[in-house]
């Protein structure tokens, strides 16, 4: 029930800031914060429960009869392991097809919860001055998005789980295309069209799992953990996993596939960025996870040096663009192609270390490039610009912030001592025995992030400031971040930090689920 | 030994102290909190030299062999274990390492309190001195990591505050740049160090440098390919850091930042990282003999190639670095023979002059408004008397004067394992031999040049005692450090040799030949000493410089040495034009020509579609009497 919650809170959230703003503008921020901040509370619960309590085998706290074990137990081979769910809520949705409400959470699931409602916070928090036009939709369409994140790190059924995709996007959609910078129109419709190709073929994908499961089981359901039970053809497994994939690799993003997202990151309103970069991507990462590799493990490992191939090609593109960008946030975007490659190739070397160096890359990323996504947005508050050329010399006028931005760049760049260094190194450690090769191509990307991370610091806060015709030195621009900033980059920077130099609660939590997902493939 | 854990946490506490509150701090108490903390560190240190020759070294030191390396270990909890892997925060202090925290907090201790006056006014100060103290820390948890993760992590430290330094002065794009090359060339290094780490996890399963190295004499085949690959891979990381062919071009530029820092970059930290590393892993390179050669060879080859380039600069802060390059050449030369003693007694001593002589300029510099070409100097032998002397030490011991100087009797070491251990030879020896020529050469030309003659810029201001007693400590110790380790003929004091022997083995000789080799060592640096007067100080009677000024192939020769043998040009033209070039032709993403091709034929299949729908009557009735026909055709 809990679980419900979560969710629910955050829809009510959105729906309570559309309706006030209708007869007194400002409380809807505030509403937005308190559901945010109620949402956090949850969630700091369970997370103190799972991390001290003795494991993910603790008791839970919240008795349902279903709690421990799901009914369908997928893993015949390990009748020993424990089970890594640690909540279940079922209750019918449609039961004429099968399609039940049922939210289901292990270690993976809360770690990703907690990222969102965190990123989620700061979203509302840098949005606090920038957004002044229709403040009650904007918390609407930014609190649903949250919900619909959030839905899609828990629904454990097929069709749950698609309802929860749609309205992540749709209101991200909005978000970009009524509150964005002046090409929205452009980057939103693309947004919409890639992301929305990508999900018709998931739910062809869904639809022909349900009927394949349906013929052979006889009961038609969408139930994540029976369809698990269901057998496959080796040319079903492999068109259907396709299917899954093409939704997973465009939100992810896979080159060539990524093209939505430079143009969607760099339109978006700051809190659109920050919520794209830090999660969204993310649950293309959660969907292999959770769904390619436990559904079609002979197809995936099939397919998996060429998903690795993808994911250098990702690392060393993404970095290389990265570089030669003039527009900041299209710079920052970038970036993340190139992060996000690293998640393709460590998921894809199906190894238990590379998979907890993928579980910390997909916080650090959204940490990182969420603060980075932040400081671009504070620079544009300034100086109403996201162009390279029009800045410089910034670190005279505002030290603090130039001091920060150099921490999140150095996470970016994959300094140890930041959470970064510990997934890249994590997910490179991993697979190199593997896959030597590509993890040699990969690690290129050390320099080519130095690269790109460092030319970005000289533009942007060193070197002489721009000549005051193309950027005029008003007060407002010289300002250093004030104390809502510095609670925003503050947190981030905490965050970063001691996801670098004690990352093991996080591994631990995600320990169980990276194991019995490992075990698939060690025959 | 809970005190080991302090003496990388307090300039860490530096600065954070001085990272969080800098700002608000008066520069005194900046000052005090900056230096002070390293000054702590070092006297922390020293405590702890003396307990460990309390506690069982002493045997050794005095020159009988104790077995078992004494060594003190420190476990400061968990850092991250997944799968195979585990890594801590361990600490694990032995007397190699130990000799490198003395240099890094003894001799930083000095360039801070230097720095303290040197700084004083800058509008950065507290930034300042949070990168030294940041610097400083990551130096030492790279000597004192017990597994090579967390040596890593200090190893990218000390870039990172080298990068925050040399650009420490941000206006200027030009230090900008230098930072970003000295930041960007070092991780070239540092990835291949990394891939180095995958390998030999992929073959040892343990990261830890014990495990390492006592399990890798049984687990490799004596010069086998994988060994090798690893050695070269740490080798490539230690040419990264140490500025050593082919990736010594930062070093130079790096002189960008502050005098301090480049003391600091040169002589303590940074550069001396890859000495550490490949001494720290020997027992991987013992392995492979293959990369022992390289090593040797890249260091011998560093060594004249730098030297060369320093003879023919004009700024005296390059002079220093080239020379600095040149010097890590010597270390990295007794590496490859072996000789892993020799290569931490030069660093030993180098690391005093170095200092002393990157300090004296930097007093000269600011003594003479900012100016670095020596040939605007000149007669500073009676105005800066103080500067005059120290630097004369450091000079002395840069050319290694016979005797009195520290840097002869570790260059002297070096030149005769070059030629007598058993991976010595005459080409290696030969090579080191002319470098010790041309060394005695430009720092002769150097003193000459900057100290004696006409004064040709007027001095400003003199330096104060904060910057002459850092001076006079450190020239004392370029002068007499040297006396710990004496050659095996002369005297039978070998305290440096016998401290390490428990972790560096010393290498396998051919007897005999030594007073022909110290003889010729000597000879050595007093021909180039002797150019070198010749040249500069009777310049004016003789006038040769002069005349090879006009000759244009002699021009050119210098032009070649004096822009570092042409290396910039070559990886512009190699690495960094065509990167610039093709990212800057695909900005627009090639990908995204793909979609807005595919929303051209969407649009022009609208265009097409939409004009059949037009409304008129005629049309349909055409399209219709057409379908028909095509139906009939088909059914017939």
């Amino acid at each position: 029930m809990i679980l419900v919650w979560i969710i629910g809170l955050l829809l009510c959230g959105g729906i309570l800031c559309w309706l006030t703003d209708t007869w007194k503008a400002g409380y809807a921020k505030w509403i937005a914060l308190a559901s945010v901040v109620a949402d956090g509370l949850i969630i700091s619960a369970l997370l103190v429960h799972f991390v001290t309590g003795t494991g993910p085998q603790a008791v839970s706290p919240y008795p349902a009869p279903q709690v421990t074990t799901p009914s369908a137990e997928p893993h015949a081979a390990s009748p020993h392991a424990a089970t890594p769910w640690l909540i279940d809520y079922r209750n019918t949705w449609i039961p004429s097809f099968g399609i039940s409400l049922r939210l289901s959470m292990d270690g993976l699931s809360l770690i990703l919860l907690s990222l969102t409602i965190f990123l989620g916070l700061l979203a509302v928090l840098s949005s606090w001055k920038e957004i002044s036009e229709r403040t009650g939709f904007f918390y609407f369409n930014l609190l649903w998005t949250l919900a619909g994140i959030a839905g899609v790190f828990l629904a454990t059924d097929l069709f749950l789980f698609y309802f929860f995709w749609e309205v992540m996007l749709v209101p991200m959609y909005l978000l970009i295309l009524i509150w964005g910078d002046s090409n929205r129109r452009y980057a939103a419709y693309k947004f919409f069209l890639f992301t929305q190709a990508g999900g018709l073929l998931m739910l062809l994908a869904i639809l022909a799992l349900y009927f394949i499961h349906g013929r052979q089981s006889g009961t038609y359901t969408f139930d994540y953990f029976a369809i698990l039970q269901s057998t496959l053809s080796p040319t079903a497994a492999r068109w259907i996993m396709l299917g899954f994939l093409a939704a997973f690799a465009v939100k992810l993003p896979v080159v060539p596939l990524h093209n939505w997202l430079p143009d969607a990151h760099s339109e978006a309103p700051t809190a659109g960025s920050i919520v794209l970069a830090g999660l969204l991507l993310k649950t293309g990462a959660y969907g292999i996870i959770r769904f390619v590799l436990p559904f079609f493990p002979q197809a995936s490992t099939a397919i998996a040096p060429w998903a690795m191939l993808a994911g250098v090609i990702s690392i060393v593109y993404g970095a290389l663009l990265a570089f030669a960008q003039t527009d900041l946030k299209r710079l920052i975007a970038y970036t993340s192609v190139s992060h996000m490659g690293f998640v393709l190739l460590g998921i894809f070397a199906m190894q238990e270390t590379a998979m907890q160096g993928v579980v910390i890359q997909l916080i650090a990323h959204g940490i990182s490039t969420g603060a980075l996504f932040a400081i671009a947005g504070m620079i544009k508050e300034r100086l109403h610009t996201r162009e390279l050329a029009r800045m410089g010399g910034l670190q005279t006028s505002m030290p603090a912030m130039g001091n920060l931005a150099m921490v999140f760049a150095m996470a970016s760049l994959g300094l140890p001592l930041f959470g970064n260094f510990i997934a890249e190194f994590l997910i490179l450690l991993g697979a190199f025995p593997q896959y030597a090769t590509l993890v040699v191509i990969a690690s290129t990307a050390l320099v080519f992030s130095a690269l790109y991370c460092l030319r970005m610091m000289m533009r942007v806060f060193f070197g002489p400031a721009a000549p005051p015709t193309i950027t005029p030195p008003t007060a407002s621009a010289q300002q250093d971040i004030d104390s809502r900033e510095w609670i925003i980059l503050g947190l981030l920077c905490v965050g970063i930090v001691l996801l670098g130099l004690y990352p093991q609660p996080v591994m631990d939590l995600a320990k169980e689920t990276i194991q019995q997902l490992t075990l698939n493939f060690r025959i | 030994m809970n005190e080991l854990a302090y003496i990388p946490a307090l300039p860490l506490l530096g600065f954070l102290v001085l990272a969080l509150g800098g700002r608000r701090m008066s520069q005194k108490a900046v000052a005090i909190t900056g230096a002070g903390s390293v000054c702590a560190a070092a006297l922390l240190t020293m405590v702890l030299c003396g307990q460990f020759f309390g506690s069982g070294a002493v045997g050794a030191a005095a020159g009988h062999a104790s077995p078992a390396s004494v060594h003190y270990d420190l476990q400061l909890g968990q850092w991250f274990h997944a799968g195979a892997l585990s890594i801590s925060f361990g600490l694990r202090v032995d007397s190699l390492s130990l000799v490198f925290m003395f240099i890094i907090t003894f001799v930083g201790a000095l360039i801070h309190l230097y720095s303290t006056a040197f700084m004083r006014g800058d509008r950065d100060y507290a930034r300042f001195f949070a990168c030294m103290n940041l610097f400083v820390c990551a130096m030492l948890i790279l000597v004192m990591a017990d597994n090579l993760v967390l040596l890593y992590l200090g190893w990218e430290g000390v870039g990172l505050c080298s990068y925050l330094l040399i650009g420490f002065w941000y206006d200027s794009p030009a230090n900008c740049l230098a930072a970003n090359k000295a930041f960007i060339i070092t991780r070239i290094g540092d990835t291949a160090l990394l891939i180095g780490l995958f390998l030999l996890f992929k073959e040892l399963a343990t990261l830890d440098i014990a495990a390492i190295l006592r399990q890798s004499p049984g687990h490799f085949r004596l010069g086998s390919p994988v060994i090798t690959l690893i050695a070269l891979l740490f080798l490539a990381g230690g040419m990264g850091k140490s500025a050593q062919l082919p990736l010594q071009t930062w070093l130079p530029d790096a002189m960008a930042g502050p005098s301090p820092v480049s003391a600091l970059i040169h002589a303590a930290t940074m550069v001396t990282a890859g000495v550490y590393l490949i001494a720290r892993m020997h027992v991987l390179f013992q392995l492979s003999p293959l990369a022992m050669t390289v090593t040797a060879i890249t260091g011998a080859l560093t060594l004249l190639v730098a030297a060369c380039s320093a003879m023919v600069q004009t700024d005296i802060k390059r002079i220093l670095a080239y020379s600095t390059i040149s010097q890590i050449g010597y270390m990295f030369l007794a590496l490859g023979v072996g000789a892993y003693g020799a290569a931490i007694f030069h660093f030993f001593t180098h690391a005093f002059f170095k200092a002393l002589l990157f300090l004296a300029a930097g007093a000269v510099i600011e003594s003479l408004h900012h100016e670095h070409n020596i040939f605007r100097m000149g007669g500073l032998k009676d105005k800066l008397p103080v500067v005059y002397w120290t630097f004369l030490a450091g000079a002395a011991s840069l050319a290694a004067l016979p005797l009195v100087s520290a840097g002869f009797y570790s260059k002297e070491q070096i030149l005769w394992y070059a030629w007598r251990a058993a991976n010595g030879g005459t080409a290696l020896w030969l090579a080191a031999l002319a470098g010790a020529v041309i060394t005695a050469f430009y720092s002769t030309r150097l003193l000459l040049v900057v100290f004696w003659g006409e004064a040709k810029t007027s001095v400003s201001s003199r330096p104060g005692r904060l910057i002459t007693i850092p001076l006079i400590i450190l020239a004392f110790l370029s002068l007499t450090a040297g006396f710990v380790e004496w050659p095996h003929n002369l005297l039978p004091v070998h305290l440096f040799s016998g401290f390490l022997q428990s972790v560096l083995p010393a290498p396998a000789t051919r007897s005999g030949g030594e007073t022909i080799g110290q003889l010729l060592a000597v000879m050595a640096t007093l021909a180039g000493i002797g150019v070198g007067y010749q040249l500069y100080h009777r310049q004016p009677e003789i006038g040769i410089i002069t005349r090879w000024q006009q000759r244009p192939l002699a021009a050119a020769i210098r032009n070649f040495l004096f822009g570092g043998w042409g290396f910039d040009r070559l990886y512009d033209t190699l690495f960094v034009r065509p990167l610039v070039s093709i990212t800057r032709l695909n900005r627009a993403d090639i990908f995204d020509q793909l979609y807005v091709a595919v929303v051209r034929a969407a649009r022009t299949g609208h265009r097409l579609l939409s004009a059949s729908q037009n409304g008129s009557l005629r049309w349909y009735a055409v399209g219709v009497l057409m379908g028909i026909l095509f139906i009939l055709t088909l059914l017939l």
